[in-house]
């Protein structure tokens, strides 16, 4: 069991966790640090250009081409890079009336995305509008609590991905939030939701045990946090109510973070939750290393946001 | 001769350096098999975030991807669909305003064919709410853009069928708000103290037992702006139109909108 230890350093505005119990190593072999680096947005909305200067709260802000050169940037740096998008990618400008989601495809791919998940706002053109665009798509759609077996979109969504980098695999599932009372049934037809904890506690096994990932993530649009609906499920409440799993990049809830919040998991270990607003405003940016020779005997991980 | 040199020595070090990380190689295959398998773990975690802003670069191949697609949208965005004869502002007026005269008399032109089409129905009188009037409509062109400034939300009609008890709820919440929602067909007076004077649909009393045909949208059906009077009801329709849309086919109807305040909902003070 790992133990995590919590240290807020208040005076520099940042939080590290360090790690508790001895580095007994008993392997002297040369170590090699890994860096996998995670980056992500949520709740894009169709916000392909830049904010314009007289917009009052994000003059100057986004846009899809600076997006473009930040990764390309930081691609170069680290190469084991996974760029992964929580939804909603759809609905908020005119690109979207005029084009369906094309564009927004089209950008995603060539900025290389590796994997999405699936939005409410992704069913606003109906599911029937979300499968004509996915031939624009290079990236794959990953949900595992909407069961599309009735629709379309069957066989065309995964529950997750693993993704092997620089020998670190990662394992990616998708979560998304409750259709009922926030897409009208036209639209969504025959997909049905599932129990978001319940499928995480299966991915997690599924992901852990047999595809055996070092590292898990989950993507979500359950939304942050929830403070006037106690019982409603969100990306705070899955992370306690788990274990196994190491990031949750969240959407739905368009939450600015100052920094990715530490939550105790259901083992008391600590665990990431992040978001980063919408429209393309933020790109969020999560590095995991590893050391081969450290980790035999790992039992803790410094967090440092 | 001393590059050849150099070259070989290169080679037999590069032929030490491959057999050396074979061998790390093979020890850590042979490490990860003769454990158990083992999941590794990250040592450190760094977060941040990083704002999109105009100090980072614009990258050109991407721009470029985007233009004829910006520049269709601009253009058929500003193409000019109508013209209006005055600015209208939302502000201007006290329980009736000329702008969401305007709308909810569209929404009645535009409604009621498609509702007549579908059910053989008539749609007996509209209501919107005067927060959904999203911008003012300038002196001028009127382009697609004004659709979407008006009503940048995705919102549909609906059509509710209401029984005249619940006419009458829709009556004393609009005297209760006492705001200027835009309504079409319904007339309304109120006295000094909101209480109801006059009311009727389509120049006829409200009957108590008749069920009224009311379009709405979607947002207010569902409870939004507080209006509640609209469930439980005999029935509802989706007519899967957009409030935008009704907009934009019926700025393309027209030539000139010239809307003013009238007398459809007033206050008489004696």
């Amino acid at each position: 069991m790992k133990r995590r230890h919590f240290i807020q350093q208040t005076s520099a505005g940042t939080a590290l966790i360090t790690l508790g119990g001895l580095s007994l190593s008993s392997f002297t072999t040369a170590s090699e640090i890994k860096k996998i680096t995670i980056l992500h947005t949520n709740d894009v909305h169709s916000h392909i250009d830049p904010f314009g200067p007289e917009d009052g709260r994000n003059a100057n802000k986004g846009g899809v081409a600076r997006r473009a050169s930040l990764i390309e940037s930081i691609r170069k740096e680290n190469p084991n890079t996974l760029l992964l998008d929580a939804g909603d990618i759809f609905q908020g400008t005119p690109y979207f009336n005029y084009y369906g989601g094309e564009l927004e495809f089209k950008l995603m791919s060539m900025l290389k995305y590796d994997a999405a998940t699936i939005g409410n706002h992704d069913f606003d053109n109906g599911i029937d509008g979300l499968f004509t665009q996915l031939p624009h798509a290079t990236f794959e759609f990953i949900s595992a609590n909407y069961d599309f077996s009735n629709t379309i979109m069957d066989s065309h969504v995964k529950p997750y991905k693993t993704f092997n980098k620089n020998g670190i695999k990662i394992g990616v599932f998708g979560l998304g939030i409750e259709l009922e009372g926030l897409v009208d049934p036209l639209l969504r037809k025959e997909t049905k939701y599932l129990d978001p904890i319940e499928i995480a506690q299966d991915m997690t096994r599924i992901l852990k045990t047999n595809e055996k990932c070092d590292l898990i993530i989950c993507l979500s649009h359950l939304g942050y946090n929830y403070k006037n609906e106690t019982t409603k499920i969100s990306d705070l409440k899955l992370a306690e109510a788990t274990k196994d799993i190491d990031l949750i990049i969240g959407g739905h809830t368009h939450t600015f973070l100052k920094k990715p919040t530490i939550v105790k998991n259901k083992d008391g270990n600590n665990i990431l939750v992040n978001q980063v607003g919408c429209y393309g405003i933020n790109l969020g940016k999560i590095d995991f290393y590893f050391d081969s020779a450290k980790n035999k005997v790992a039992n803790g991980t410094s967090i440092i946001v | 001769m001393v590059c050849a040199n150099v070259t070989k020595l290169h080679s037999k070090l590069f032929d030490l350096y491959m057999r050396f990380t074979q061998f790390i190689f093979l020890l850590n295959i042979f490490i990860f098999f003769s454990c158990k398998p083992h999941n590794l773990h990250p040592y450190k975690i760094e977060g941040q975030q990083i704002t999109i802003n105009d100090s980072l670069k614009t990258n050109t191949e991407i721009d470029n991807f985007i233009k004829p697609y910006r520049d269709h949208v601009v253009k058929d965005l500003d193409s000019i669909l109508a013209y209006s004869a005055h600015t209208y502002s939302k502000s201007e007026g006290d329980f009736n305003t000329a702008i969401g005269n305007f709308m909810a008399d569209a929404v009645y032109d535009q409604a009621y064919p498609v509702f007549k089409a579908r059910t053989g129905k008539d749609i007996d009188m509209v209501i919107l709410n005067h927060g959904g009037i999203r911008s003012i409509i300038s002196k001028g062109n009127i382009t697609t853009r004004t659709a979407f400034e008006l009503m940048p939300f995705e919102n549909t009609l609906v059509v509710v069928a209401l029984k005249g008890t619940q006419i009458d709820s829709l009556i004393s919440y609009l005297c209760k708000t006492k705001k200027a929602h835009p309504i079409s067909k319904l007339k309304l007076s109120m006295d000094k103290d909101f209480n109801v004077i006059d009311a009727s649909i389509k120049d006829k009393k409200i009957d108590d037992s008749k069920t009224y045909y009311v379009t709405t949208n979607d947002y207010l059906y569902n409870g939004g702006d507080n209006m509640t009077f609209f469930k439980p009801n005999d029935s509802v329709y989706d007519l899967n139109y957009k409030i935008r849309n009704v907009l934009i086919d019926y700025f393309k109807k027209v030539d000139t909108i010239s809307p003013v305040i009238d007398d459809r909902f007033i206050q008489i003070k004696k």
